[in-house]
């Protein structure tokens, strides 16, 4: 993996939100690089959500530079949600369809072919080993193998770059290391993944982590640089000092 | 309990959509009714029959047509044509000078004057006709101030199609009654599928609240809410609208707060089987506002129904609350001559209250 | 109050046919911390709603304090804090009007009780009048802790109160729950993250409506058995496969910024190894012993009721 600017898929810079007063992302600037495994850390309420809307193209910013994808987020949204993937924990599929339909549902979206929908849904299953579930109603399969399915289908459409909020809340210390197995394997294939969660062992399996506080990044490196800077044992450690910074988690 | 009221208040007082639901809906409904028929008075097609044709009809006739609320359609020249333009639609209203009719004015009142309305439509029909003897009683006005005797003039009106001119004023007790069904019934509905929503529920029931505590804390505030909206809906009527008013207000506001407290223990009843906003919503609509609006004679006369449906509406409370305020507004009667419908409406409100606090369950699912 | 005692006898459930509880029985101490800890799906939701006598267990029988959740689900309603794991505040009322209200509801007032909330409450009461929906995830916790406290109950059920909140709130959640301990209130919490397990006296492990083990923490951790070894070397991906591919390897997972390694039988001479991961390509090969954690007992248990039960089971 290279970071040069010719394999930059994200590129901020001085990226402000205003809601009124309040400073949800304040001058925020870093760059993602192709093929890279992106920690997005911080606190309930620093501003990580913001800057993710943004970055899919759902909300616009106050101000500053933001490509996604090579795009430009202020004029150029629609080309930015047909390079990327989402998921998150909250929304993912449809309980009520069965698995190939929801890989229909989605692929049709992103304006896949019939033939070519079908291909992905079963290299996709396959590679899942899940073949044989393709038929089964959302809701009778569990929910580990569920966010399996959910990051599958938003690969559907062969994202360059996918976002995933919290994809493994809750999930079980097995499924959750199965998951992050297929994240390596979709940033092997040169798929960018910009992460977020709130287990802390995960971010050690990040290349590179930005730590949000108040709205500002407060700190960007690879685990192993950020834990020698701070001479802490875990990122957990390196979180909290930084974290604990904060005012506006604080107090709301 | 009071802490209960209290923050159920401060939810209503708090929430900008239920507001307007509460108070903005029922004066939306009334001034939308009322503008409604205004509109329709410009330029009514009306066809004149006139036996005389001489000085006064003419000018009465003028006047008529110059108020800008009627437009000549059709003279006519004999009496069997009336039913014939009224058949074709052409024209809502026909007047008829009798023959001599300047003669009779001025030397031997009364002259007589005939109106003939298209009551299908019951509150145009009956605006009209007002509108046309007021011209014309103005004209009798002007005469008289003019003339040593006094002018006189007879005026006949007649509904064609609708003579007892059912639904006049219909709209007012159907108002009503929806309004009280929808704000009673749906919003208690929605505020408790809202607490199981964000799992306040659970915290409730988990607490040494009984059901009936719970049940009552909802309630009260729509009560009283429900019954504010009830004369918001009655000033306007009256004002707005200029609706007759000749039973007695206590009784009308009694029978008011009986259905109010039946609409309540409806929404109730609805909640205990919705877990979310949207069901208790939908189910709102469809097992009580739709039966209310089509079921109840507020818009299709009871009597034209088929059989099955004549019988379900039987079951409608809201066709019995419309009938005892019609009763007391329209009519003036008293309790003596409401007491069946009121005992019905008791009847009903005990069952669905006694329903609702037994499926009111002390758990979850 | 004497803190509450807690008895659960073969409580069993099922939701249309799909059993969510299978026979779970197990002692809380009467002052203990006590911690269900399993990933969604295991049953802790369902295990607190019947505690909390919020749903009929389809058999079994529990009692807090002598008082039985189905039978004198009333005198119990008295003595019981909850706290759901949604949010579970009215987001248009104030911080203090929540709190108000909940008090009311259990007869009593904010200033009655106030000396147990102190510490949590003083946290969030500048902001006492902002609506509690414009609060961040832990300020709502607090409040809703604050909320659950305010009558002084004998048991505080707490079901997922750190899910979705971030390390920092974490931290200081179980720092509260420390202190309520020494007021004398039997707490039973739920949580997904392993970690926290540490944080508890004493935990039941729980997965698929099953509980796998009931200890101590430092007990579940000591009864691990088997030698853990911490791998790091510079290709971390393709050392995670190596490792499962050993002949001798028992399981293999990514653990932090290493992989924790679990040979079939204990390796003395780590350079064995090292030697044979540097044949796959590896360089700057770090091998250590380390001691298991929680979650480590949790993997090894989930991997052997697998062997035995079947992937699907």
């Amino acid at each position: 993996m290279e970071s040069t600017a010719n394999n930059r898929v994200i590129h901020v810079r001085e990226l402000v939100k205003k809601f009124g007063d309040f400073v949800a992302n304040d001058h925020l600037n870093f760059d993602v690089y192709a093929g890279e495994i992106f920690g997005f850390l911080g606190a309930n309420g620093a501003g990580k959500t913001t800057a993710m809307k943004i970055l899919c193209g759902l909300q616009r910013p106050s101000s500053g530079t933001i490509e996604v994808a090579g795009f430009d987020v202020y004029k150029q949204s629609d080309q930015i949600k047909k390079n990327i993937g989402y998921m998150s924990q909250r929304f993912s599929l449809y309980e009520d369809l069965t698995v190939k339909e929801n890989f229909q549902f989605y692929g049709g979206i992103y304006g896949l072919s019939a033939t070519e929908i079908k291909d992905r849904t079963r290299q996709m299953l396959e590679s899942l080993q899940m073949t044989t579930s393709a038929d089964m109603i959302l809701r009778d399969i569990p929910l580990g193998w569920k966010q399996k399915l959910a990051f599958s289908v938003a690969m559907v459409h062969r994202p360059k770059i996918v976002f995933l909020d919290e994809p493994t809340g809750g999930v079980d210390p097995i499924t959750r290391r199965q998951f992050w197995e297929m994240i390596y394997e979709a940033a092997s294939k040169g798929v960018t993944v910009f992460v977020t969660t709130h287990y802390m062992d995960e971010a050690e399996y990040c290349n590179r982590i930005s730590i949000m506080v108040d709205g500002r990044i407060e700190a960007l490196d690879s685990p192993a640089a950020l834990k020698a800077k701070y001479n802490a044992a875990t990122m957990d450690e390196v979180f909290i000092r930084l974290a604990r910074a904060g005012v506006r988690s604080m107090n709301g | 309990m009071k802490g209960f009221i209290i923050k159920e208040f401060m939810h209503i007082f708090r929430d900008r959509r239920t507001m307007l639901i509460l108070f903005g809906m029922p004066i939306i409904q009334i001034l939308l009714f009322g503008y409604a028929i205004t509109n329709e008075i410009n330029n009514a097609q009306i066809a004149i029959l006139d036996h005389s044709n001489d000085q006064s009809t003419r000018e009465i006739t003028q006047k008529i047509l110059s108020s800008g609320y009627f437009a000549l359609n059709t003279k006519l020249n004999s009496a069997e044509e009336i039913e014939k333009v009224f058949r074709e639609g052409k024209i809502k209203e026909a007047i008829v000078f009798e023959s001599d009719f300047d003669k009779k004015l001025r030397n031997a009142p009364p002259a007589s004057l005939q109106l003939i309305t298209d009551a299908s439509d019951p509150n145009t029909a009956n605006l009209l006709s007002n509108y046309t003897q007021a011209i014309a009683l103005d004209y009798q006005k002007q005469l008289t101030a003019a003339m040593p005797a006094p002018a006189r003039l007879n005026i006949q009106s007649t509904m064609q199609y609708n003579p007892e001119l059912k639904g006049v004023f219909m709209f007012v007790p159907g108002t009503i009654t929806i309004l009280l069904m929808l704000i009673s019934a749906m919003m208690t509905s929605i505020s408790i599928a809202r607490e199981k929503e964000t799992g306040t529920m659970e915290v409730l029931l988990v607490s040494p609240l009984k059901p009936f505590h719970i049940i009552v804390g909802k309630v009260i505030p729509y009560i009283l809410l429900s019954f504010i909206n009830a004369l918001i809906i009655l000033v306007l009527a009256a004002t707005v609208f200029g609706m007759p008013f000749q039973g007695s207000l206590l009784l009308l506001l009694l029978e008011s707060i009986l259905f109010i407290v039946m609409a309540l223990s409806m929404g109730i009843l609805i909640s205990t089987v919705s877990n979310s906003q949207q069901t208790a919503m939908l189910l709102s609509m469809f097992a009580l506002m739709l039966p209310t609006i089509l079921l109840s004679g507020f818009i299709f006369p009871i009597e034209n129904m088929p059989f099955p449906l004549q019988i379900f509406s039987h079951i409608m409370p809201s066709k019995w609350f419309i009938i005892i305020i019609k009763n007391i507004m329209l009519k003036g009667l008293g309790i003596a001559y409401v007491w069946k419908e009121t005992l019905i409406l008791v009847a009903m409100t005990f069952f669905f209250i006694g329903l609702s606090v037994k499926k009111f369950n002390i758990r979850l699912g | 109050m004497k803190p509450a005692e807690v008895k659960i006898q073969n409580i069993e459930k099922s939701y249309e046919g799909v059993k969510a509880l299978y026979n779970i029985s197990l002692d809380i101490q009467p002052g203990e911390l006590f911690g269900f800890i399993g990933p969604d799906g295991a049953g802790k939701t369902t295990l607190f709603r019947i505690m909390a006598s919020l749903l009929l267990p389809d058999a079994g029988k529990i009692t807090v304090s002598g008082l039985d959740v189905v039978a004198n689900y009333k005198e119990l309603r008295h003595i019981l804090g909850y706290m759901p794991g949604r949010f579970s505040l009215y987001p248009d009322l104030s911080v203090e009007e929540n709190l108000r209200f909940f008090a009311g509801v259990h007869g009593t007032t904010i200033k009655q009780n106030y000396d147990l909330i102190k510490d949590i409450y003083q946290q969030i009461e500048p902001f006492k009048n902002r609506p509690a929906g414009k609060l961040s995830g832990g300020m709502k916790q607090k409040l809703a802790l604050s909320c659950a406290l305010i009558h002084k109950p004998a048991l505080l059920l707490l079901d997922e109160p750190t899910t979705g909140v971030d390390a920092v709130s974490r931290q200081e959640f179980w720092n509260m729950l420390k202190h309520l301990k020494k007021e004398g209130i039997t707490i039973v919490v739920s949580t997904p993250y392993m970690d926290e397990a540490s944080l508890c006296d004493k935990v039941a492990l729980m997965q698929k409506g099953q509980i796998m083990d009931i200890e101590k923490p430092a007990v579940i951790v000591e009864k691990f058995g088997y030698q853990l070894l911490s791998i790091k070397s510079n290709r971390m991906f393709a050392l995670l496969h190596d490792l499962q591919q050993f002949e001798h390897s028992l399981s293999a997972y990514r653990f932090g910024d290493s992989i924790h390694y679990i040979p079939e039988s204990p390796i003395k001479d780590f350079n064995i190894l090292s030697y044979k991961l540097a044949e796959r390509g590896h360089s700057e090969i770090v091998i250590k012993e380390t001691q298991a954690v929680v979650e480590d007992c949790f993997i090894l248990l989930m991997q052997q009721s697998e062997k035995a039960h079947g992937i699907n089971s």
